[in-house]
């Protein structure tokens, strides 16, 4: 008699556990910065359109997929077809990938979240030079969150070539994440679906209070104004039409096999299209969300430099031309500089280069991705606030939540197959094969630890997983429908849950998601061969910081 | 005569003291900036304060304790507020060498800063760097204190869990065994009662009679 497969206690640990991996830290790093280079609130027109067109109808074929097949990916497609097991195996060696160098960035929080309970902030104070007269010089050069990401938390090297020790510091950190991972999904289903009940709802909880304080942060509608006024003209440039497809597509962590396991552990009965449609929604809802925090936080960082620039140039003038403290304001600026430049004009002169021109709008574009805003910007912004401490632990807290909610994904796509495959699972009980993916993973994610670590990290972000996904999810599609059979899946579905297919899901399934698959590939294809040798940012610490 | 000595005099001093002098300092205050609306205005008495906090800061020098207030003169004071001051011997006729006036000016630093309730940034010596309190530095650095806590607890929890998982396995794995022989009982019975299969009482003449219970209800669900 076979072993009952594990069930999802109630449909809620299951939508819970898909919104919980849906949900990671692309939605906060990476969809401000692409609302802010394609046009603020007018990026949101080919979102959306992309969601209805890709998003839903891809996520709701590999819920089906999943709750039809009750296995993994590998199992899943054997059974479609045994000749495309290998898009199985393919989606398994991606999720390897990303479980790899992913909870890296779960160690790095776990790093800022432990050096939050001082105060100072560790990250607020330039550290003193040798003899006490005056700050460290690469963080003179450097701001002090960058110098305490680069040289306190990374100790980068200058380059990719060179590679360093492991730092332990880190290597500990990492080691901790991924024992967290571990016990999270030790017991398979068991404990995944309590521990996703956190991972899915602690986030808004977190996003909601610095909604709260971000809305009221001084400077904080400078940014909103700013990025979400509409620049209608984008809406013609192509770039933000794939980069909506793009982002929608990774956002929801198609072609993992993660989805496909989640649902293979679901009732066959449960209405999985009311679930994809539900989790899509949430997904994009709170990337627009977490990108009005977001982009409050900026509006209060670039005020706060630009007062601090006017402020600087006021002491400068003040100082040269020994004019009365406290004489010149932001208003009256513009005028003294005038009347200084006619009064003194040799002087005036000499000062010029030093006097920057201090601009709201340069502050506020500099647009800013991944690690550098989670890591440097934010905590920028955070060492400003009041009680600091408070708001960078529940930052960081809330980077955690993300994180280990998408590793228990990852995770979870390459387990499912492993147990359900019965050579493995007759030798080895089920914490003995997590605990060995684990240790394996920890063991290769040693190597992002390093002096050389991120810029391995970077390549692995870039390139590990794209092109693969846009393949795998491809072949899915069309081996669905029509290798098994459109015809044939509809009919599964509707003895399975009840419901007919409408319409619309089968002309997506069929025609519209693949075309748009392929014309993804096709433009990463090209833009990979046209860019030509490949090229990274390096830290120098000798010089102004990237060279 | 004595208005020649006293011509003379200050204009020794006016000689000792002028901005960019051999061992004259600049100094700057930034009162408004550091006290806002409770700022004071700089008049005679406040350089009568300064004078006798750098005279105090040079009585502590060894070899200097004589130092006079009136030894330090003071002079091109600004609007800004800003004034060029030296710190001259006994017989006012020379200053004092530029490196102790700096050293002992820092060694003071802080309470001249208090004298006038402002700090290092709003009260400035040119060319007199002021020394940087390093930030507190505990002996076990906070991080590791909180990473172990946490380490320790993870640990623990895994612990627990595989043990209970152990303890379970090996439940299930006693119960089967037990399970499968009063089922196999159980069956034997059902299909030879009397002697006769009960199987084939059901479906007399192609027909399922309902008044016989079938197998599955015949036994109490466990």
């Amino acid at each position: 008699m076979e072993k009952a497969r594990p069930l999802w206690a109630n449909p809620l640990q299951f939508v819970f556990a898909c919104i919980s991996y849906a949900v990671g830290l692309g939605n906060v790093w990476r969809f401000p910065y692409l609302c802010q280079m394609y046009g603020g609130g007018s990026f949101l027109v080919p979102y959306i359109i992309m969601l209805i067109v890709e998003g839903m109808p891809l996520l709701y074929l590999e819920l089906a997929v999943g709750q039809r097949m009750r296995q993994g990916s590998i199992g899943a497609f054997r059974t479609i077809s045994p000749y495309l097991s290998g898009v199985g195996v393919a989606s398994v060696v991606v999720s390897f990938f990303l479980s790899m160098y992913y909870n890296v960035i779960n160690a790095w929080a776990f790093w800022y979240l432990f050096h939050s309970f001082q105060d100072p902030l560790p990250w607020s104070v330039c550290p003193l030079n040798g003899n006490r007269t005056g700050y460290d010089e690469e963080c003179e050069k450097a701001s002090s969150t960058q110098y305490f990401w680069y040289r306190k938390t990374l100790n980068i090297s200058p380059s990719i070539q060179e590679n360093g020790s492991v730092q332990w510091e880190l290597a500990l950190c990492l080691l901790l994440a991924w024992l967290v991972v571990y016990l999270c999904i030790l017991r398979g289903t068991e404990s995944t679906g309590k521990v996703v009940y956190f991972t899915a709802s602690l986030p808004y909880c977190v996003l909601i209070i610095y909604l709260v304080r971000g809305l009221t942060l001084h400077g904080a509608t400078n940014g909103l104004m700013y990025m979400f006024t509409p620049k209608m003209e984008q809406l013609a440039n192509p770039k933000a039409w794939i980069n909506g497809a793009t982002q929608i597509f990774f956002s929801l962590g198609l072609g993992f096999g993660s989805l496909i396991a989640f649902a293979s552990y679901n009732e066959p009965s449960s209405n999985c299209q009311k679930h994809a449609i539900i989790v899509s929604l949430i997904n994009s809802s709170t990337s627009i969300f977490a990108s009005i925090v977001t982009f409050s936080i900026y509006g209060f960082k670039a005020t706060f430099n630009y007062e601090n620039c006017l402020r600087k140039v006021s002491l400068l003038l003040t100082n040269t031309f020994d004019l009365e403290d406290g004489f010149l304001t932001a208003s009256n600026l513009e005028q003294v500089k005038g009347y200084l430049a006619s009064a003194y004009p040799s002087k005036y002169s000499e000062l010029f280069p030093h006097i920057r021109n201090c601009s709201l709008e340069s502050e506020l574009d500099t647009a800013v991705q991944g690690t550098g805003l989670a890591f440097i910007v934010y905590t920028e912004a955070i060492k400003n606030m009041e009680v600091s401490q408070l708001w960078s632990v529940l930052y960081f807290f809330m980077l955690l939540m993300l994180g280990i909610g998408s590793m228990l994904g990852n995770t979870a796509a390459i387990l499912t197959p492993l147990t359900d495959s019965k050579i493995i699972s007759s030798y080895l009980p089920k914490e003995a094969i997590s605990g060995l993916v684990c240790l394996v993973s920890c063991a290769i994610g040693m190597v992002f630890t390093t002096e050389a670590g991120n810029y391995w990290f970077d390549i692995f972000n870039d390139y590990a997983a794209t092109l693969s996904l846009l393949l795998i999810v491809l072949v899915e599609t069309i081996a669905v429908c029509y290798v098994y059979g459109l015809r044939r899946f509809e009919s599964d579905l509707k003895a399975m849950t009840g419901r007919a297919l409408s319409w619309y899901w089968k002309v997506m399934w069929a025609g519209v998601s693949p075309l748009l698959i392929v014309s993804l590939l096709i433009f990463y294809l090209s833009d990979y061969i046209l860019t030509g040798t490949l090229k990274y940012q390096a830290w120098e610490a000798s010089q102004d910081g990237w060279l | 005569m004595l208005r020649l000595l006293f011509f003379l005099v200050t204009a020794i001093h006016a000689e000792l003291c002028q901005p960019g002098a051999e061992n004259a300092f600049k100094v700057r205050l930034s009162i408004r900036t550091a006290l806002g609306d409770k700022a004071y205005a700089w008049d005679t008495n406040e350089e009568y304060l300064f004078k006798a906090m750098v005279a105090f800061s040079m009585r502590k020098v060894p070899n200097r304790e004589a130092t006079e207030i009136s030894h330090v003169l003071l002079c091109n004071v600004t609007q800004r507020v800003s004034f060029w001051f030296v710190v001259t011997d006994s017989s006012k006729n020379h200053t004092l060498p530029a490196v102790e006036v700096q050293s002992a000016i820092r060694m003071n630093r802080n309470r001249i800063n208090n004298a006038f309730s402002l700090n290092d940034q709003t009260l400035e010596f040119l060319k007199i760097p002021s020394t940087l309190a390093p930030p507190t530095d505990p002996s076990v650095p906070i991080w590791i204190i909180i990473f172990g806590v946490i380490f320790c607890i993870v640990i623990v929890a895994i612990t627990l869990l595989i043990l209970s998982g152990i303890r379970q396995r090996r439940r299930k794995n006693k119960e089967p065994s037990e399970v499968d022989d009063a089922e196999d009982k159980c069956e034997n019975m059902i299909t030879i009662e009397n002697g006769i299969p009960c199987d084939p009482l059901d479906t007399k003449g192609g027909h399922i009679n309902d008044a016989f219970m079938t197998e599955d209800e015949r036994l109490t669900p466990l």
